[in-house]
């Protein structure tokens, strides 16, 4: 028999948190434009940026993804109009901490996209996508519980 | 008796570990607790108090109990005891070893805790003599004697060198194992170590609390004392007493969802918490000075009425250490104890 | 100390007496000069226990939530620190200013007694202070060790002064003194991803979940806690993974962002001994850093940097490159 040594190449688990008015819409747009961008960007539709607490960001993190996008309308564009200023202060404030306790800074990350920006939704997802990969696997702030049996 | 040079005992671990796991006080960022042993790793025999107590080694802090894996309509059960590899719990000090029977006598009696018993059963247990006890120490009050033998075997340290004296089967395989690191020895130095801490010990501000009052037919009295509500107020609801102690033995049972199926665990709980045996009606004690008055009723009482008044405190003095506000076991003592303890 | 003491049992004994007040709480002694615990006094004779002394670290304002829910006023003794715990608590509603009397006590750094004895010191029977000599009497007779070697980990960069006050007992002032509490985030920010990473494995990995941390934190008020709540879907009651450990302290440390006042309770009364000042100092110095200053409990009015925002705020991505105001 022979020896199989492929290699198996590394494609990370992306997180795309989208808000329901602007970011989630420029997804769509981005589809239905048919630009492309990695299969593994699982999008979860949040409906604001704000709702998004930090323990979703750890939680998905636990869940075995090796990035996290927050993406959402602009400031000032937001649907509730002031939801996004606190999302920007969460994360700002989040990021960098999660970066003083070791966790690579380019793991996690947020992106304005209004609905009008199909082309921006791609190529944010895209460029995040090739920084993970650079990365490699999350190992620092993973469950190795439930990779079990993988 | 033996004995091997201090400088030598990297050696002895080394050779112990050929064979068997070591589980021995080690300092880490700061910190001595019992760890694995490995090389290059910081040995602390000389710390009095570890952290935690040794009883992790036999009912850690969380272990796996079971697995469940789902495939249509049916469940398969996956049993992920597997067998024990032989360990070495090493420099285990005379109270701790108290709590690790205290421990036996609930999770070894029927139905037996067969976790717990397969690393009970793989575990030679070498004891280490108290040299150096402080004021919060107060195994005497417990009948426990810091200086003498406990375990399979039982060791004493002093500036020079570790004595070596194996007490059971189990003791005398491992001194066969490590025989040749050990010489011959007499028991002088031992001797006039065990004169000297024993003098230290009869010294010690909580060396003479008197227990006669908790007995079982005091019960009621003891329980519906005035007294709880002033000694509970500044009660944290933390959970450091009870895992800090050697003989806390409470656990929760939980589940956790893997990509594969999920897994059963068990974790300590503590009596202090909110949700200590939280059912579905709510949880049966609702204030902090229910939950305190339990822990404390607990080990001087209901334990010792179900175990020939054996108690659950072994005086290790953890907890006087450690309680971030200071209240502890001796203190209950003190006020429910009656006049001797005043 | 003693003198400071007296005063506070006689201003004790007058408000209980006059009915001012319905309780004071305070320390009460222990068996040694280290083990005091807080505690409230009703009476005159409860008094008699009542102790103020080096070891008073603990920070008494978190009682007042329940206490000042009971009938009666409550008169309490806060050091200087104590005070912004009690305005932010005053500030988000969870003690009735109304019913609490104020009396600012002086603090010239206290004592951390593991410290002591870590200087293989044991059987402690008596300490006094002068100056920076900590003369602490024991079984093995007398020794004088440099005071800022054994002050709380909390009183070693420590500037804060009384902001609130009914009344006060100072009888002796605390010198000024320049102290960056900064400086060791500033150092853990200057090593590598991976030095950080393995500095916060080793230290968070001694933790054993006895949320000592999170039940003294006065920030941490919350009736029912998302760890502990089956519903929460992050409740975890053990360190079954290194996630977990990490889980805990990041989303508590995050928690409390911009309304922790810096108290070191959390560090103080760690069993492991987990510098956890260091994870709430680090959002302290970004929110300085990005928003402007901002010290929790400084007043009880106003908003905190996380329910509030301006048009300009700094990008996340921003963050790392250096463009913080």
């Amino acid at each position: 028999m022979q020896e199989v040594t492929e290699k198996k190449e590394f494609t990370p688990t992306i997180v795309a948190f989208c808000c329901n008015w602007c970011s989630y819409a420029g997804a769509d747009l981005a589809g239905s434009s048919r630009l492309t961008y990695p299969a593994n960007v699982k999008i979860i539709r949040v409906p604001c940026s704000c709702r998004v607490n930090p323990s979703f960001v750890l939680k998905a993190f636990q869940q075995g993804a090796d990035g996290v996008i927050l993406c959402g309308c602009h400031p000032g564009d937001c649907h509730y109009v002031t939801g996004n200023y606190y999302t920007r202060r969460r994360m700002a404030l989040l990021y960098s901490f999660l970066n003083y306790m070791g966790i690579e800074k380019d793991r996690t990350c947020i992106e304005w996209v209004s609905a009008a920006e199909g082309a921006k939704f791609a190529a944010v997802m895209n460029d995040f996508v090739k920084k993970v990969t650079d990365l490699g696997e999350n190992k620092r702030l993973t469950d190795l519980r439930v990779k079990e049996g993988e | 008796m033996l004995k091997i040079a201090k400088e030598r005992l990297n050696d002895l671990y080394a050779k112990i570990n050929e064979s068997m796991g070591l589980f021995i006080p080690i300092k880490k960022a700061g910190e001595v607790d019992y760890h694995i042993w490995g090389e290059g790793k910081e040995v602390s025999l000389e710390t009095l108090k570890t952290v935690k107590s040794p009883k992790n080694m036999f009912f850690p802090q969380s272990e796996n109990m079971m697995k469940f894996k789902t495939e249509g309509k049916n469940i398969e059960i996956i049993d992920v005891r597997g067998e024990k590899r032989p360990f070495v719990l090493f420099g285990v000090k005379p109270c701790d070893y108290k709590a690790i029977e205290v421990l036996d006598k609930v999770f070894l009696a029927e139905p037996v805790d067969t976790y717990y018993q397969s690393r009970r059963e793989a575990t030679t247990i070498v004891t280490l003599a108290c040299s150096k006890p402080e004021e919060s120490c107060f195994c005497k009050v417990f009948d426990i004697d810091a200086t003498a033998a406990y375990g399979d075997v039982t060791t004493w340290l002093d500036g020079e060198n570790l004595y070596w004296q194996a007490n059971t089967e189990k003791g005398e395989a491992l001194t066969a194992l490590v025989k040749e690191l050990l010489e011959d020895s007499d028991d002088a130095a031992v001797k006039a170590q065990q004169e000297a801490t024993k003098a230290i010990i009869d010294k010690l501000p909580y060396s003479n609390l008197d227990l006669s009052k908790f007995k079982p037919e005091n019960l009621n009295e003891l329980f519906n004392a005035q007294e709880w509500t002033e000694m509970s107020e500044a009660c944290l609801g933390c959970g450091t007493c009870t895992f800090v102690c050697p003989t806390c033995q409470c656990f929760d049972i939980r589940d956790f969802k893997t990509n594969e199926g999920v897994i059963r665990y068990r974790c300590w709980d503590s009596c202090m918490y909110s949700d200590f045996t939280l059912m579905a009606h709510g949880n049966s004690r609702t204030t902090q000075m229910q939950r305190f008055r339990q822990r404390f009723m607990h080990k001087l009482v209901y334990y010792p009425s179900q175990n020939d008044g054996l108690y659950s405190c072994v005086g290790c003095g953890r907890c006087v250490n450690k309680c971030p506000q200071k209240l502890n076991i001796v203190k209950v003592i003190k006020t429910l104890g009656g006049k001797n303890n005043d | 100390m003693k003198d400071v003491e007296l005063k506070m049992l006689e201003r004790a004994k007058a408000l209980l007496e006059g009915g001012e007040v319905a309780r004071v709480i305070g320390w009460k002694k222990g068996d040694f000069c280290y083990d005091v615990s807080p505690a409230s006094f009703e009476t005159v004779e409860e008094l008699d226990g009542f102790v103020y002394n080096w070891f008073c670290g603990a920070n008494l304002s978190k009682y007042l939530i329940e206490m000042s829910k009971k009938e009666g006023k409550t008169a309490v003794f806060l050091k200087p620190c104590d005070t912004y715990s009690f305005n932010q608590l005053v500030k988000e509603h969870r003690i009735k200013r109304e019913n609490v009397y104020v009396i600012a006590v002086e603090c010239l750094g206290k004592l951390d007694a593991e410290k002591i004895k870590a200087k293989g010191i044991s059987l402690i029977t008596d300490v006094e202070v002068v100056d920076k000599d900590v003369k602490v009497t024991s079984a093995y007779g007398v020794e004088t060790l440099y005071k800022p070697d054994v002050v709380l980990t909390k009183c070693e960069t420590c500037q804060k002064t009384h902001q609130v006050k009914d009344e006060e007992i100072i009888l002796h002032e605390r010198p000024e003194r320049d102290v960056d509490r900064f400086a060791e985030v500033a150092k853990l920010e200057a090593m590598t991803e991976e030095e950080r990473f393995a500095f916060w494995r080793s230290q968070l990995s001694k933790c054993i979940r006895c949320n000592a941390c999170r039940n003294v934190c006065p920030a941490c008020s919350c009736v029912k806690c998302v760890f502990d709540n089956p519903a929460s879907g992050i409740a975890a009651k053990a360190n079954d993974s290194d996630f977990e450990e990490s889980m805990f302290h990041i989303i508590r440390a995050f928690h409390v962002a911009g309304r922790c006042t810096d108290c070191g309770e959390c560090s103080r009364v760690c069993p492991q001994n987990i510098p956890l000042h260091l994870l709430n100092r680090k959002f302290i110095k970004d929110i300085d850093n990005f928003y402007g200053e901002y010290q929790a409990g400084e007043t009880a009015e106003g908003k905190t940097p996380l329910t509030s925002y301006t048009e300009g705020d700094i990008e996340a991505k921003d963050v790392f490159n250096g463009e913080a105001k």
